[in-house]
């Protein structure tokens, strides 16, 4: 009875898996070893890869361009993660504390529901030097035009700033989902002994939320890192490197000057990054997991 | 009087999160010749629909030119129906495989299955951008560049996220219904699809809103893969418009214009998703 059933599972697995297979096969799989391949490689999409070693990481290594750019991003992610991190439990809090409106949740949703490109371009015009809305409320409190996506301490924390607004909304919600599972008697208590409202959010809210916090930081994180569509559509890198992330930065050499071997070695880096990152992470949330019970 | 100032704070970010919406419409309905002089009051001195009109392609070329626009040919509804057919090819066939798969992996016994699905889930720690230089190579070595087939490929079949968050579900799901329709005489087949995906609607709905929702704001792939006119998606339209501008000064009010019409149907999937869309993150984000 055991073994004939054993016999069609087998069958009937290989029909189930078959699409996810061959898509992870030829999407995932082909395509990663093929990436580790043209990292060593001077492939350039025109000619046949001819094997080179560790040449394109020891350029990697002397290249300023490179390092700036790993720097700008740590920047912009300590910007973008440290603000939208604070923000976001703010507004979680207020509305655990407040108030279940679906409306309310659905309208924080809104900005994270659109493109990166319509954000980038709505803040374009937004910020927009002589006639964006931002500077003509500055101009008429006696604020000079200020150049911020064109100035080049301004541009980083302008594009964080931009994206804080897309994703507080939506990481929000998720920090809400997990307040949502604190059971209410715990505030009840806290209210009667006196506590107010910051000392229950320190006490009670921060500890029990941690695994989510750090769930939601991961993920944060992992998407932060991968900054690309807004400033592809706002700064292009410019104003001189200013905002030349990671991401732009590879995008640049693979399809702006077609050096596949070089741009290959540089997304091997960001994939070490991202993978210890997302490591890390998974191992101090499951560390941290007990505290919800 | 606590609860008040909450309330104050909670207000203000409301007001930060929809004003930009709101004066994103609001030059979408300002003539461009205006712009320089109108640019305080909350609505358009004299609002025109005249920007939807060119950038719906529904003008000619002239008078496009006349209202701020750069001549070149636009239609935005063409790039918001090639932006659906998008969305609802990788939603509809990622969403079923991905749950064949989640319950092959939960419910089937077969050799390999566990070595199977770790290397499948080890996928979730490469970064996009490390396959799309060689899927982008794939893509062009097989002459499917400017084709929605070259465009939804990579994504058509599966992804790594969808697979590990089915089985998760299919594994919670109660193993007795399941052995009573063997006795009954039903295959894994017809366990699957009378059984366990008529049970799984929340996150199949779950995985589906998501994977809409990803595919209608999706650039970089679709960027370097569909840029050609015939299936042009509207955030590559977009990119292109930007770059279209003759002068130093984009044609913002025609930008606008196009920008909100990139959001209108996601605003109407909250409207009419809303409640759904809300709850699946809820979802998503404490398992």
């Amino acid at each position: 009875m055991s073994s004939t059933k054993q016999r069609d599972d087998r069958r009937a697995a290989w029909w189930f898996l078959a699409p996810v297979l061959t898509g992870f096969a030829v999407f995932y799989g082909y395509p990663a070893i093929r990436g580790a391949w043209y990292s060593v490689t001077d492939y350039t999409m025109l000619n046949t890869p001819a094997f080179v070693g560790a040449d394109n990481y020891d350029k990697l290594v002397h290249d300023s361009q490179f390092w700036r750019s790993l720097l700008v991003t740590i920047w912009y992610v300590v910007l973008n993660i440290g603000s939208q991190t604070v923000l976001a439990l703010l507004v979680a809090a207020l509305m655990h504390r407040l108030t279940r409106s679906v409306l309310l949740r659905a309208t924080l949703l809104l900005p994270w529901l659109v493109p990166n490109v319509t954000v980038g371009l709505l803040w374009m015009w937004l910020l927009d030097t002589n006639l964006g809305f931002v500077n003509h409320l500055l101009t008429a409190l006696g604020v000079g035009p200020v150049g911020f996506l064109t100035d080049a301490t301004l541009a980083m924390p302008s594009i964080a700033a931009i994206n804080t607004w897309a994703y507080t909304g939506y990481t929000a919600l998720l920090l809400y989902a997990g307040m949502l599972q604190i059971p209410q008697y715990l505030y009840e208590g806290a209210s009667i002994d006196g506590a107010g409202e910051w000392r229950m959010f320190r006490s009670i809210t921060l500890p029990l939320l941690r695994p989510i916090l750090a769930l939601v930081l991961v993920v944060s994180l992992i998407g932060s890192f991968q900054i690309f569509d807004t400033i592809a559509v706002t700064t292009q890198g410019d104003p001189a490197g200013a905002t030349r992330v990671l991401y732009y930065f590879i995008y640049q050499q693979a399809f702006s000057y077609f050096q596949m071997g070089y741009a290959s070695a540089a997304a091997v880096f960001l994939a070490l990054i991202l993978g210890i990152l997302t490591a890390v992470q998974l191992r101090l949330l499951r560390a941290s997991t007990s505290d919800l019970t | 009087m606590r609860k008040l100032f909450g309330w104050a704070v909670l207000g203000i970010i409301v007001v930060a999160t929809v004003f930009p919406f709101w004066w994103m419409i609001r030059t979408a309905l300002t003539p461009a010749a205006d712009l320089l002089t109108d640019n305080a009051g909350l609505l358009p001195r004299e609002p025109t629909l005249i920007n939807f009109e060119r950038v719906l392609g529904l003008t000619s070329e002239a008078e496009a030119r006349a209202a701020g626009g750069s001549g070149a040919h636009i239609d935005f509804a063409r790039y918001i129906l090639n932006s659906i057919i998008y969305c609802t090819l990788i939603a509809t066939f990622q969403t079923l495989f991905c749950a064949m798969a989640g319950y092959a992996f939960a419910r089937l016994r077969f050799p390999g299955r566990d070595l199977m699905f770790a290397v499948i889930i080890s996928a979730l720690m490469v970064p996009p951008i490390f396959t799309l230089l060689p899927n982008f190579v794939l893509v062009k070595d097989l002459g499917l560049i400017n084709t929605m087939a070259g465009m939804v490929a990579p994504t058509l079949l599966m992804t790594p996220f969808a697979v590990f968050f089915l089985r998760q579900f299919f594994l919670s799901l109660p193993r007795d219904v399941e052995e009573a329709a063997i006795l009954d005489g039903n295959g894994p087949w017809g366990i699957f699809w009378r059984i366990a995906l008529p049970m799984s609607r929340g996150p199949l709905i779950t995985i589906g809103l998501t994977t809409i929702v990803w595919a209608w704001k999706d650039f970089l792939w679709p960027l370097l893969v569909g840029r050609g006119e015939d299936n042009r998606l509207v955030t590559v339209a977009l990119g292109v418009f930007l770059q279209q501008s003759p002068n130093t000064q984009p044609d913002w009010t025609g930008l606008m214009a196009a920008s909100t019409l990139s959001v209108v149907p996601v605003a109407i999937l909250l409207i009419f998703m809303g409640k759904r869309l809300v709850q699946s993150l809820n979802f998503t984000g404490s398992k």
